[in-house]
């Protein structure tokens, strides 16, 4: 017995022991949209390697993150798609970009490559209101007159799951076409008149892969990685541009942060002569009032790290990081809005 | 004096145990039931009973209806079993009649290897490679040569996209086919040699000692096993949604993406804000409880009145 007692004592001081030890990383967890994953991973990684804190991201989509820091279960909620102040102010969140990228229509049309199709914000609505629905349609051959485009059935391709970047996509065509407007509107899930749906970024990528003929929207990355071919859209300044780093740039230009209330700002269809017309930044929302001050610092210092370190990884993804005054203006809403739960700011 | 004591505790205490998992089971079947109705209320509250005869699904304007996923999900099933059955039945037949005595080990350990794989591997098999074979080779056929023909030409019309209704029912009767046969292999084994070479001696056909002997013996397990793959092929989640297109649309055409309830379920509940939007799925999941329930109903009912049948004169 006396032998039973030692060793359960043991036990328990070894235990004790390594539990402390491992209390001092706080890992900190985050989840919501797939458009920035590739970004946060790696600056996960690198964030690791340099203080020993995990970042656990999981990418569920936009509208899984809002849920899910509604019902604060992780630290940090990730979406494309901008909470209003209203909404912000209902939970008590607040909320801060972090990169911007672009979205991009994705085809699968034999002998065109990257960038060859061009296609206007008009055009492309037609398609994805049944409106178009062979690739040698006048009003795509009238855009593309050295292409061959042959008499196939376009096969439309969406997300089947709730996405921000479904909502910047379908954003942008409230903004080029009336009808899309009307009729379907836009939101992180919307009820799309044609096409198939697949589930993710990758699922999309995966269609618009297997099936000939078919048009689809992916995050650039994704398109990127996978190699599927691009198309070159027509801005508002009646310019074709093809997607990528110079072009998302010009479009983040115009991004008025100081002017947005709770950092709402959407760069869909900005001015410009080399911009891209479905650029969106991505944001982070968080918790007001912390219950986890420590929890609630990582977090900040872990954006921090990416902000001010990580802009050469986002680059090399094709991410535009911010601009150093933008990142000032965010830093400065996080001293004066996250506080603990005896009110002592979060972020000095 | 001791021992028995001990015993009789024991025995209690064993007896109650059992009695309390077996409850659990109940309370388990009880409390799923009302987290879904409870879950339903609101949807059900805003749309009545037109939810189950609505094909709208419109997240942004919430307008929701059961009807596209509802369809998709019968008829998926119903091409399963149209496929599966008689194939699962033609392999327990050749197992337990005919085939040589060599090979029935082997064949057995193959059905039930898979019986093993997981959904999502046929999901993906389905995907990269069944889909694009039947893109070009099978779908063209059969928009040519079966799309014309009078009445249910306008079935088996549409783009050869290879993903669609009637992908997601051959792969489903791929994953209902070791289930089923397996099954069925099991019970037609257990049949007495006595009664099949009886018929054997007074003449009967192989064929005829199966329908008539080994089958109306075994038709409890027999059904048993349609209704465990019609179960499965009524609630598989991911191989469906890799290959069924998840378009909410309702088409005549098996060719045409369509969606099934689980899928439904699987692609949106993470992302679904909003309260009506979440009830709209938790109704769509109730729906399918009162499906699975249905058929096991019906099977039950079948059975009884195959019951009654027996010991008739001819």
């Amino acid at each position: 017995m006396r032998n039973f007692t030692r060793t359960l004592a043991g036990v328990i001081a070894a235990a004790g022991l390594a539990f402390s030890v491992t209390a001092h990383a706080v890992d900190i967890t985050g989840a919501g949209a797939t458009f920035p994953y590739p970004i946060y991973a790696k600056w996960a990684e690198a964030y690791n390697a340099k203080t020993g804190v995990k970042m656990n991201y999981q990418s569920i989509g936009s509208g899984g993150g809002i849920k899910q820091i509604q019902n604060k279960t992780v630290n940090f909620g990730a979406s494309d798609k901008p909470l209003t102040q209203a909404e912000l102010d209902k939970d008590g969140l607040m909320q801060f970009p972090t990169v911007v990228g672009g979205v991009v229509p994705v085809i699968n049309i034999e002998g065109v490559s990257s960038g060859k199709l061009r296609l206007s914000g008009e055009v492309l609505a037609n398609i994805f209101l049944k409106k178009i629905t062979q690739w040698d349609d006048a009003a795509i051959k009238a855009l593309n007159p050295g292409v061959a485009l042959p008499s196939a059935a376009i096969t439309v391709v969406h997300r089947s799951d709730g996405s921000g970047t479904t909502f910047v996509f379908v954003n942008y065509l409230s903004k080029v076409s009336e009808e899309w407007k009307t009729k379907v509107g836009a939101d992180t899930a919307v009820s799309w008149p044609v096409g198939v749906g697949g589930k993710g970024n990758e699922g999309v990528a995966s269609y618009v892969q297997r099936i000939k003929g078919a048009i689809g929207y992916v995050e650039f990355a994704y398109a990127k990685q996978n190699g599927l071919t691009y198309v070159a859209m027509q801005n508002k300044e009646g310019e074709f541009v093809k997607p990528g780093l110079p072009s998302f740039q010009a479009a983040a230009k115009y991004a008025e942060w100081d002017k947005a209330p709770g950092f709402y700002e959407i760069i869909t269809n900005e001015p410009g002569k080399e911009t891209w017309p479905i650029s969106s930044a991505t944001f982070i929302l968080m918790h007001k009032v912390q219950e986890n001050p420590a929890a609630g610092k990582e977090v900040l210092k872990f954006f921090n790290y990416g902000y001010t370190e990580g802009g050469k990884m986002a680059e090399s993804l094709d991410y535009v990081p911010l601009p150093d005054n933008v990142v000032k203006l965010i830093e400065s809403h996080w001293s004066t809005n996250m506080k603990g739960k005896d009110g002592s700011a979060v972020w000095q | 004096m001791k021992t028995r004591n001990l015993q009789a505790t024991l025995d209690v205490l064993f007896n109650n145990t059992t009695k309390l998992f077996a409850f659990l089971v109940f309370g388990t079947l009880f409390g799923i039931m009302v987290t879904l109705l409870v879950g339903s209320l609101p949807a059900l509250k805003a749309f009545g009973f037109h939810f189950f005869v609505s094909d709208a699904w419109n997240p942004v304007t919430i307008e929701f209806g059961a009807l596209v996923p509802i369809f998709g999900t019968l008829v998926t099933a119903v091409i399963a079993m149209l496929i599966g059955v008689p194939v699962s039945f033609g392999i327990a037949l050749f197992i337990t009649e005919m085939c040589p005595a060599w090979i029935k080990r082997p064949l057995g350990i193959a059905i039930e290897l898979l019986a093993g794989i997981p959904s999502i591997i046929y999901g993906m098999w389905g995907l990269f490679v069944f889909a694009p074979w039947f893109a070009d080779h099978l779908e063209p056929w059969i928009n040519t040569h079966m799309g014309g023909l009078p009445m249910i030409g306008s079935f088996f019309q549409g783009p050869p996209m290879g993903i669609g209704m009637l992908t997601a029912g051959f792969i489903l009767a791929i994953m209902v086919i070791p289930f089923i046969a397996s099954v069925m292999r099991d019970v037609f084994e257990v049949v007495p040699t006595l009664l099949k070479e009886s018929a054997y001696g007074l003449g009967a056909t192989t064929w005829e000692v199966v329908w008539n002997v080994v089958l109306p013996y075994t038709k409890i397990g027999v059904v048993g096993g349609i209704m465990l793959g019609l179960g499965r092929a009524l609630g598989e989640t991911m191989a469906v949604t890799f290959v069924i297109g998840n378009a909410h649309e309702l088409s005549m055409s098996l060719l045409m993406p369509g969606n099934t309830i689980s899928s439904a379920l699987a692609n949106e509940f993470t992302e679904a804000v909003g309260e009506v939007y979440t009830s709209s799925l938790i109704t769509l999941g109730m729906t399918l409880f009162v499906i699975t329930f249905i058929v096991l109903a019906l099977a039950k009912l079948l059975l009884i009145k195959l019951a009654t049948k027996e010991g008739k004169q001819s």
